[in-house]
């Protein structure tokens, strides 16, 4: 590519690991002045680690990094690479809630003090909310906490844009167009254009190959750790970009879903009204697996935990037919129990079923811990050890076992595969269409279209509501991008109406 | 999701502010109006103390605890809470009356001490990210116990400058309230208006936030914790000037009230929402209570029972109306 | 002795402390009355155990979970037991009901706040403690408080030189360590104190679980203010003074996970005696309450200070 000297960023090498697990393998990353680079990849391919490495959070292994022509590697942390105009937008929001807008810029520049500060950190974050996002109604006043996600990612967006005593040279942008809407996601693809126009680089995280495509320079594609790809945007195509990131072909899958029509007369489940109303309603019948697609926080989620909490008295609008198991793959913060060995974690599910007069019987807790093992094939020589002996991959089958173990009807996958490898990810849908198969109702909501095809039929949501009913024939991956952005197909007929009739 | 506002694209940034900004939240009105109605309440039952002399009287005590209150505001912007502030103004309260008066080089190093260790403190629960409550309930035995060490039985005395500074008795407005809105001043720039203080709240709420934009948390916590040291030093040196005498057991009561206040003046325990105006207002409330018992003929017995009613009510109410948005 | 075992088993570490420390006592005195100090320690520490157990329950369910009222719990229990008592066998029943109705009444206004009006546990258990505390100063106005003579010989009766109620409760600690181990309602509390909304997930029963724990911890201090109100032949307004600080003291020092979900109850037992023990060592040594103080918060602090924080 280009001399080292012109480069804004050389990463060399970089490596690094937590644990058992190798998040980056050695990555060599080249960033021009001006540029827009996308950096494609699926979840856990290292593309977040690589970023933190960049703006300085996480401290590499090996490796070495450059800032416009000099090594910066011994002693590189977040204050230096902020002082040599690296910034990040973050995918978690980094805002303060109990804090105002402005003073949200604050925190970020360690410069805006002394007299009026208050009034030059207004003027900061007004002056570049205006320009990247024209007539967004944001008050600099406004506490964060108040805002719409939306919003809050506009006002980080927008901070990550002012200027005080450092400059500007790089703004990372993981995953931002995910919580804006439309508009303001158009707004600000534009403005990194220009942006780059007047030399501030941008590197570009994203789900969305099209965008990726139609508004960057180049791109790279990471896979387990590693940079597999680095092309020009100009020469590549959606498929071509599918390809690279190692997604297999789907003939293989598409005969793993239920024969059409083959339980139309089974009972119905689930039937629920999302909570911003629709005329579309999501039901779901006994062995049928059905996806909820759409973009992330588009109230997928939500409508799961209606699901799960309807039996026990909760959920208005939903009828729930039967016991529910719900599985996160926010392992850490929704599914495991981090002091507990492998087998405790898949008995905590079922403690009413393993207990003799009111105490568990130890034999039949580790019988139950070592079916599983076999099952789901875990792959631990003991069911004793600690859970975070295993891999994310591993720790995944373990919530799955908990939620089949327990013999729930209804079974509630809220985005499961996260992080999860292919080959463990390809063994976890065979379980999941066997549990289906044996008449199980299974609900599957997912950020990664390629893992649809594992579900009979797909409801797209936007904005809190159903905007489409898909069945699995008429799936591709446009259809629900378009759906996704409330356009829904007026052409072809929506099945919203059987739903309202059933 | 995005409200529409006509506006010409790109407009160039204005300073003329589009709405009317908001210095004080409801988060401090509604303690205000509570205490704007028990003291109308009080002046109703009692209207001599509706006088220069008569609110001397009824507010004397409120010196101590409003620098308590913003101590313990100090600890709970950080979302961590002080168990031991009581038996650190104990501490501060002993070491004064036995030293100040007759060793002033020694009291004032070992008042500085005191507050180092505050600070200390803060840096140690930061680093070693422990609970805060359960090294604040160690650190009060420390405290009590060092006070015990000092003063075994009450005694010692007030610096005549201490007593004298405490009874003042400055034209017109009774010197309680004279501090208490200097404070509120003083805190609310501290913690709402300068600069550090935009990074005190927010290790509060997001503190991995705070970090990622280069801020030290540990010293920010050391920060907090030496302000509350500075903060529970005054109110020991008050309540010495107030007393005139030392006692170690003399701070106890001092935690819970402090608690009560800052939380009563509309501080959360979690997320770095903090009122400082709310907590020096708090501190009259929870004080007014002895008061306001006495002058309805109800045994001051069951003052307790009517500050664990007000932040139950208090906490009730903002949990309700949380839910219910 | 292998460095996992330790890890597994920290109340090994309290427990050598106390027999360290019981050991540099009778050493000071010259060996006398090394069994008698043990014998003596045992009863105290008793009324601490009794505590932290129900301290420990309440801080395993989790961060944020903490039980401020115990004090004025035992009070309110002391002093109304022993009022209804009048220092009269015919009263021992009724008495203990009243305990024992004091602690299911603390417990479930705990509840009621906690769950039902949202409070954070802290202040809920602050402000039910302020309530309680101005109820028993109001009631000790005059009354005598004085234990029926068979609870008196009860709470101080030994069998072969151990005290009774250390037997009672070392039964209980049992009891209540295989309930953590082997129950439903053991692994419940263990789950939510690991990861709330996992549990959650889960399918565990959250309320009910926390209500139980906040129950248990309120009943258990009503019991100790009974006992301790007895053993010390009446109540006093400072009776459970310390009590708040040695409950926690003792759940941290034995090994409880201070960010919840791991619970040790051999570690309160040990702790206990610990804590006991070094404060008759410095009796002994002559050494005044204030350094004791400092001594035991100085323990506290760096225990903490040495055990493995749980990574963020």
């Amino acid at each position: 590519m280009s001399g080292a000297t012109d480069s804004l960023v050389v990463l060399g090498g970089i490596a690094k690991q937590f644990g058992a697990v190798r998040a980056l393998a050695g990555v060599d990353l080249t960033i021009l002045p001006g540029e827009v680079l996308a950096v494609v990849g699926h979840n856990g391919a290292g593309k977040s680690t690589l970023m933190q490495v960049l703006i300085g959070t996480l401290a590499p292994d090996t490796g070495s990094i450059a800032v416009a022509g000099r090594d910066e590697t011994a002693g590189y942390d977040v204050r230096r690479a902020h002082a040599l105009g690296i910034r990040c937008v973050f995918q978690e929001l980094s805002l303060c809630p109990n804090l105002r807008v402005f003073e949200n810029v604050r925190i970020l520049h360690h410069g805006l003090m002394g007299f009026g500060w208050p009034r030059r950190a207004r003027r900061l974050v007004r002056a570049a909310l205006d320009e990247i996002f024209p007539g967004h109604g944001i008050d600099a006043d406004a506490v964060v906490g108040d805002l719409s996600i939306g919003q809050r990612q506009m006002v980080e967006i927008a901070r990550a844009f002012t200027v005080t005593d450092q400059p500007v040279r790089l703004v990372i942008l993981d995953e931002p167009t995910s919580s804006l809407g439309a508009r303001a996601a158009e707004q600000l693809l534009r403005f990194t254009r220009r942006a780059a126009g007047r030399g501030i680089s941008c590197i570009f995280i994203s789900h969305r190959l099209r965008e990726v495509l139609e508004h960057t320079d180049r791109v790279v594609v990471m896979r387990d750790g590693q940079v597999v790809a680095r092309d020009r945007a100009a020469d590549l195509t959606e498929a071509l970009l599918v390809e690279r990131m190692g997604v297999m072909a789907d003939a293989a899958h598409a005969a793993s879903t239920r024969a059409n029509g083959a339980g139309a007369d089974l009972p119905v489940r689930v039937d629920i009204q999302p909570t911003a109303g629709g005329t579309i309603r999501l039901i779901a019948r006994a062995g049928e697996v059905v996806g909820l697609a759409g973009l992330d926080g588009h109230g997928q989620r939500d409508t799961l935990l209606q699901a799960f909490a309807a039996p026990r008295g909760g959920g208005p609008g939903a009828r729930v037919d039967g016991s529910v198991a719900y599985v996160s793959g926010d392992r850490p913060r929704e599914g495991v129990f981090p002091l507990w060995s492998i087998g405790r974690n898949v008995t905590i599910g079922l403690l009413r079923r393993l207990s003799r007069g009111g105490f568990l019987s130890p034999q039949a807790e580790s019988a139950t811990a070592d079916e599983w093992r076999l099952r789901v094939k875990v792959r631990t020589p003991d069911m004793n050890n600690p859970i975070l002996s295993l891999s994310g991959g591993n720790q995944q089958k373990v919530l799955i076992a908990r939620a089949f173990a327990c013999g729930a009807d209804i079974l509630l996958l809220d985005d499961p595969m996260r992080g999860v490898d292919v080959g463990t990810k390809q063994e976890l849908f065979e379980d999941i269409r066997a549990e289906a198969d044996a008449g199980k109702c299974v609900l599957l909501y997912t950020t990664e279209t390629q893992e649809l095809q594992h579900c009979d039929r797909v409801y797209v949501f936007y904005r809190g509501a159903i905007t489409e009913e898909i069945a699995r024939a008429a799936l591709t991956e446009d259809r629900v991008l378009r759906a996704s952005f409330g356009q829904t197909d007026d052409t072809g007929q929506h099945s919203g109406g059987r739903a309202d009739a059933a | 999701m995005q409200r529409e506002v006509a506006s010409a694209g790109g407009a160039p940034a204005s300073d003329a502010d589009p709405v009317p900004r908001r210095r004080f939240s409801g988060r401090v009105l509604l303690p205000a109006a509570a205490l704007a109605v028990m003291l109308a309440a009080i002046f109703v039952l009692q209207p001599r103390a509706m006088s220069y002399n008569g609110m001397r009287l009824l507010l004397g005590f409120s010196l101590p605890l409003m620098f308590a209150a913003m101590a313990q505001m100090c600890v709970i912007a950080a979302s961590d809470i002080d168990l031991g502030l009581g038996t650190y103004i104990g501490l501060v309260n002993s070491l004064s009356a036995l030293l100040l008066a007759d060793r002033p080089l020694l009291g004032v190093l070992s008042l500085v001490g005191c507050v180092l260790a505050y600070a200390g403190m803060g840096a140690f629960i930061e680093a070693r990210r422990l609970p805060s409550i359960v090294v604040t309930l160690g650190a009060s035995f420390v405290w009590l116990g060092l006070a015990l060490l000092v003063l075994p039985t009450p005694g010692g005395a007030s610096p005549a400058w201490l007593s004298a500074l405490v009874r003042l008795k400055p034209p017109l407005v009774p010197l309680s309230i004279v501090v208490a809105v200097l404070l509120a001043l003083v805190g609310h720039w501290l913690f709402m208006r300068s600069s550090y203080g935009v990074v005190l709240r927010g290790i509060g709420s997001t503190p991995q936030a705070v970090r990622r934009a280069g801020w030290s948390l540990l010293t920010a916590r050391t920060v907090l914790y030496g302000l509350a040291g500075v903060f529970g030093l005054i109110a020991g040196l008050v309540l010495t000037g107030l007393n005139t005498t030392g006692d170690a057991n003399f701070g106890a009561p001092y935690t819970l009230l402090s608690i009560s206040a800052v939380i009563v003046g509309g501080g959360e325990f979690f997320g770095g929402i903090v009122a400082p105006v709310g907590a020096v207002i708090g501190a009259f409330i929870m004080l007014l209570t002895g008061s306001l018992l006495s002058f309805m003929d109800v045994s001051t017995d069951w003052q307790l029972s009517v500050q664990g009613a007000i932040l139950i009510l208090v906490l009730g109410t903002r949990a309700f109306r949380r839910r219910r948005a | 002795m292998n460095r996992r075992w330790l890890d597994a088993n920290p109340w090994v570490w309290s427990l050598i402390g106390a027999v360290l420390v019981w050991g540099l006592t009778v050493a000071s005195v010259e060996g006398r009355g090394g069994m008698e100090t043990l014998s003596t320690a045992l009863g105290f520490a008793t009324f601490y155990v009794i505590v932290g157990i129900g301290q420990m329950l309440v801080i395993s369910a989790g961060p944020g979970n903490i039980d401020l009222s115990i004090p004025s719990v035992m009070m309110l229990s002391g002093y109304l037991s022993m009022g209804v008592m009048h220092a009269q066998d015919a009263g021992l029943v009724l008495g203990v009901l009243v305990a024992l109705g004091v602690g299911l009444g603390a417990g479930i206004a705990n509840v009621v706040l906690i769950r039902g009006l949202n409070i954070p546990p802290m202040i809920a258990t602050l402000a039910a403690g302020f309530v309680m505390q101005s109820m028993t100063i109001a009631y000790s106005r005059g009354s005598t408080a004085k234990p029926a003579p068979l609870l008196l010989q009860f709470s101080l009766a030994r069998v072969l030189g151990v005290p009774v109620i250390a037997l009672l409760f070392l039964a209980v600690a049992g009891v209540v360590a295989f309930v953590l181990a082997r129950s439903s309602f053991g692994r419940s509390v263990l789950a939510i104190g690991q990861n709330a909304r996992a549990a959650y997930l889960a399918g565990v029963r959250i309320p009910r679980t926390m209500a139980a724990v906040y129950l248990v911890s309120s009943v258990l201090a009503s019991v100790a203010g009974l006992l301790l109100a007895a053993y010390s032949g009446g109540a006093s307004l400072n009776m459970a003074e310390d009590f708040l600080l040695m409950s926690i003291a003792v759940v941290v020092l034995g090994g409880t996970a201070i960010s919840g979900g791991q619970a040790t109850v051999a570690g309160v037992w040990s702790a206990s005696l610990f804590l006991y023990l070094i404060v008759t060592m410095l009796n002994v040594l002559g050494v005044g309450a204030g350094l004791r103080y400092v001594i035991t918060g100085l323990i506290i602090i760096g225990v903490l200070a040495v055990s493995k924080s749980r990574p963020a």
